[in-house]
């Protein structure tokens, strides 16, 4: 990720509350130097910014609203149910499935973990099997078995039965056992 | 395999053998798995946790590696015996700290563990004493390849292995090596070095893990990230900067002869008398002793012990390690006295000087 006000990178995230709002900076060292300084400089007296001013006014292009990331925080994953918000807390994700259906959000933190975005090391051979590299389809089991639950819960048995075979179809299809 | 076996036997890593071992005291690699049909392992419920315990157990015992693996259910043990295997460094403080369904899967050598719901469902260890990160790298390659040919691991197109934190996506891989660096302490580079290894981001921890401070001046090395290079790069990446703190840390030792031999002999030696005689002693100062002692022996200032010995006495004065060879729960005013008890038992006849 790159520093918001040069093309250096972002190595200091900063998440401001002010007035209620909630803002994100992404400075490299020498532009989070100079913003907290300046920060601290206005923040002499003892008075809450009221202005939303401060070190945010400039030249400073402003990250995720409160708004956005109230929507965001709700975004939950279609397989283990895990909201964005409930990452942000634990720093645990829920289930392979948040990699894709977090996708956006979670590119900007792991190229900031990582310093890359894409893998370049071993795969898994499945040459013998057949089967595809990515696990996506068989990840989707973790769906279907909490569909399966509230049918069951819904007492929608003839539903439940539709999806179990499904289920049944994908592990037959992966489990297939060991090549001999 | 009995935890009971394991208190009388010594990890393969605690031998003191291989290359560098006077300073590199073990290498390790570790991968981080999950199942692609389950829910990490943060949000599993516990019947998930069960059934993934069990899956990965029956799959694992169709694979050679399976054959020389015993497995501990970690879940039922006592805390004192869940503590004697961090200690051993076979599991993990998380792991064993952890709730629900979890074991572990140990080869005879304690070279290979395979922890089943730790924080990602599988975590391969393997651990070689000694500077041998390549030995190290090419012996769980080919258990990652084993177990991947029965256990569907959860893959990415574009993240690679997927782990239930981002820190770990990728590779998984986590490449160490723990250093005994009592010259660059003693002659206070220390903190100069770890700036430097930061920069080039690889992370310093002490003896026991993420978090624990370092005891006795044992240090971690391990790679901080895990995407976007290959596993034989960062494991290149920690490999080459260890010729470098060997060579620090030999020159220190040098310096310290050289100039203060005399202080540095006087240090050494009080040590070893402390940890002969004392009749109360805790485990940190003891580690600290041990650490000038087994400097003093590489730097032939005290005879009559030898390396794995005091490799050896590290882990077996560990509080837990402690009880289970005393065959008691003691509190720790006890342990103290015990540890105090069987360092002396230990050392008994032994000479303080070289003869």
């Amino acid at each position: 990720m790159k520093c918001q006000q040069c093309d250096k990178p972002a190595v200091f995230h900063i998440t401001e509350l002010e007035s209620g709002d909630v803002r994100e900076l992404h400075l490299c060292e020498d532009h989070a130097r100079a913003y907290l300084n300046q920060a601290e400089g206005s923040g002499g007296s003892d008075e809450p910014a009221e202005t939303g001013g401060g070190g945010l006014t400039g030249p400073l292009t402003v990250g995720q609203t409160a708004d956005e990331l109230a929507v965001l925080d709700k975004k939950a994953c279609d397989m283990c149910g895990i909201t964005f918000f409930e990452f942000r807390n634990q720093g645990r994700l829920g289930c392979p499935h948040d990699y894709d259906q977090f996708e956006k959000e979670l590119e900007p933190l792991i190229a900031n973990i990582h310093g890359a975005t894409r893998h370049t090391g071993r795969r898994p051979d499945r040459a013998v099997t057949g089967l595809p590299e990515g696990t996506e389809e068989l990840t989707s089991v973790i769906g279907l078995r909490r569909d399966m639950q509230e049918a069951i819960t819904d007492e929608a048995y003839e539903r439940a039965q539709k999806i179990r075979d499904a289920i049944r179809t994908i592990e037959a299809r992966w489990f297939s056992g060991p090549p001999a | 395999m009995t935890l009971e076996s394991l208190t009388q036997a010594t990890g393969e890593w605690l031998k003191g053998t291989g290359p560098e071992s006077d300073i590199v005291m073990s290498s390790r690699v570790r991968l981080a798995r999950n199942l692609a049909q389950f829910p990490f392992v943060g949000r599993a419920t516990e019947q998930d946790r069960a059934e993934i315990e069990r899956f990965l157990r029956e799959r694992i015992a169709t694979a050679p590696v399976g054959q020389s693996l015993e497995y501990i259910d970690v879940g039922r043990l006592q805390e004192i015996d869940r503590q004697f295997l961090v200690e051993r460094q076979l599991i993990s403080r998380e792991h064993a700290e952890a709730q629900g369904a979890r074991s572990v899967a140990i080869d005879r050598l304690e070279q290979v563990s395979l922890m089943i719901n730790e924080e990602d469902h599988l975590r391969i260890q393997c651990i070689h004493s000694g500077l041998d990160l390549k030995g190290v790298w090419e012996q769980i390659r080919v258990v990652d390849d084993q177990v991947g040919q029965v256990v569907p691991y959860a893959f990415h197109e574009r993240w690679g292995y997927l782990t239930a934190c981002p820190t770990n996506v990728g590779t998984g891989i986590r490449v160490s090596v723990m250093l005994h660096l009592p010259a660059l302490v003693i002659t206070r580079q220390i903190d100069k070095v770890f700036r430097s290894l930061h920069k080039i981001s690889l992370a310093v921890r002490g003896l026991y893990g993420e978090g624990s401070q370092a005891m006795g001046d044992f240090y971690q090395i391990s790679n901080q990230t895990t995407l976007g290079r290959t596993e034989e790069e960062l494991v290149e990446q920690v490999g080459e900067v260890v010729p470098v703190l060997i060579d620090y840390e030999r020159r220190a030792r040098e310096f310290l002869v050289r100039e203060t031999e005399q202080n540095v002999h006087d240090q050494v030696s009080r040590a070893f008398g402390i940890l002969r005689t004392a009749q109360t002693i805790t485990a940190e100062e003891t580690m600290q002793l041990l650490s000038r002692v087994r400097m003093g022996v590489l730097l032939g200032l005290i005879g009559d012990v030898n390396i794995a010995d005091i490799n050896s006495l590290l882990v077996r004065t560990q509080p837990a390690h402690l009880q289970k060879l005393r065959g008691l729960e003691l509190d720790t005013k006890d342990r103290n006295i015990e540890r105090a008890r069987y360092l002396r038992q230990h050392f008994e006849g032994t000479a303080p000087t070289p003869n």
